[in-house]
């Protein structure tokens, strides 16, 4: 009787951890199979853009990447800052993903390999397939692994040059500029967004 | 008047150089990591990069666009042959940061480019299956040698540099480039010096048709195109320098775990 309740919890262990978590390069390949699949079909650019701006709510950490792009002067934000940053970098993340993204007709991304940083993180490597029109191109994703059964993207490496390490720079020059005033990022944002 | 170039030449690449010599890829790492790269003529690289959206706008904008019509292997065959001049630094570079065995499948590269590959046009080498081509020079000889990057400096025409690069790049025309020296520096019956300037715009004309929509993609979505350009160079510069496209070896993790959700 023993013997049967331990093999019955431990299947019951098994299961709820390992069924339920999504492995990495699995939730890479789906996540780009549906957006490729979105972009060949026959929408209007706009159309494109507000069913890409669902995927990347569903699968990019877009809060964690906006704290990450706002460096060391997040500690400086008191927690009405820091919710009105968190708004504003969602409204900017969302336009500039989505328009980048949008000008793509059914880019053919293939899932290779993937990388275990730490119970973090997971590198997970890719290619965009050669066209005519340009050479094959890595792309590498950084995925945030502490929830295994909910993960999510936090940063796009292109042939080794991290979207989110530009964007973190870029963000520190308008601070920069500005004498750290974070109100002036919020004006850019906000300029941008609209 | 030599002398004084050289004094000055000297003089600057001491002020570039950090006293300690990278002893190791961390040490490499962290010199080169772009945002630890000096910011100290702000002023000057802004309107440097300014001109030279211009310049885009008028003459390499319009040219790329042409030069992307012309069909894919033309412009393959010309990407190839541009590659295969850059050998005559690479391999020199090659020797100088110790990699011997390196330079010796370059210069079989180059050799082999250059006659069955005609002139390079070709890159046989790849097909027989010698190892990918990386571009090496003078620059990032200076880097693994334990020279910090200095100054970030926008060139008017030439583009984002560090005060590092931008010394090290005088070393082609002081005998560093075989190119430079059969064309321009030497009288030889075969080049002339049109030749070798031909080879660098249309290199920089090819660099833009490749990179054609994503300059547009980058400066339509960035909040501050010039940043976004020295924050790409810079990444660019440092994986050319460690030789590595891993990013768990060109970036410091910690700045990601401190963000938690």
């Amino acid at each position: 009787m023993t013997k049967k309740l331990i093999s019955y919890v431990f299947l019951i262990i098994f299961f709820t951890t390992h069924i339920f978590s999504i492995e990495p390069d699995v939730f890479v390949q789906s996540t780009v199979n549906r957006a490729s699949k979105l972009l060949s079909e026959n929408l209007t650019k706009d159309e494109k853009i507000k069913e890409l701006k669902l995927i990347a709510k569903d699968t990019v950490d877009i809060r964690g990447i906006g704290f990450y792009t706002l460096g060391a002067a997040r500690k400086n934000l008191n927690k009405e800052e820091k919710s009105k940053y968190s708004l504003l970098f969602e409204k900017y993340f969302l336009k500039s993903f989505s328009s980048r993204l949008a000008e793509y007709t059914n880019p053919e991304i293939d899932v290779k390999d993937k990388e275990v940083l730490n119970e973090n993180y997971t590198i997970v490597k890719s290619v965009l397939k050669a066209t005519s029109e340009r050479p094959e191109i890595k792309i590498d994703w950084r995925i945030y692994t502490k929830d295994p059964e909910n993960p999510l993207i936090r940063d796009l490496i292109i042939e080794g040059l991290s979207l989110a390490r530009t964007q973190k720079e870029e963000f520190a020059s308008v601070l920069n500029s500005n004498d750290g005033d974070i109100n002036s990022l919020f004006k850019t944002l906000e300029e941008f967004s609209n | 008047m030599f002398k004084k170039i050289v004094l000055i030449l000297i003089t600057t690449t001491a002020l570039t150089l950090n006293v300690n010599a990278a002893s190791d890829g961390e040490l490499l790492l962290k010199k080169n990591n772009p945002a630890e790269v000096k910011e100290c003529w702000e002023g000057f690289n802004r309107a440097s990069f300014a001109l030279n959206q211009g310049l885009d706008k008028v003459i390499f904008k319009p040219v790329a666009s042409v030069y992307k019509k012309i069909p894919s292997p033309v412009r393959v065959g010309v990407s190839n042959s541009l590659d295969n001049l850059s050998n005559l630094v690479t391999i020199p570079n090659n020797i100088l940061q110790g990699d011997f065995a390196l330079a010796g499948v370059n210069s079989g590269r180059f050799i082999i480019n250059t006659t069955l590959g005609v002139l390079g046009i070709f890159d046989v080498a790849q097909a027989i299956g010698i190892i990918d081509y990386e571009k090496e020079d003078y620059g990032q000889s200076l880097a693994k040698a334990g020279v910090g990057p200095g100054c970030y400096i926008v060139l008017p025409v030439l583009g984002p540099s560090t005060a590092r690069d931008t010394i090290a790049s005088s070393a082609n025309f002081f005998g560093g480039d075989a190119w430079y020296n059969v064309t321009v520096k030497n009288d030889t019956n075969y080049f002339k010096d049109s030749d070798y300037y031909t080879s660098k715009v249309t290199g920089g004309v090819d660099f833009r048709a490749k990179n054609y929509d994503s300059i547009e993609n980058l400066e339509q979505n960035s909040l501050d195109f010039y940043a976004s350009v020295k924050s790409l160079y810079l990444q660019d510069r440092q994986q050319k320098i460690l030789n590595s496209k891993k990013i768990t070896e060109t970036q410091n993790d910690s700045d990601w775990e401190e963000i938690d959700n």
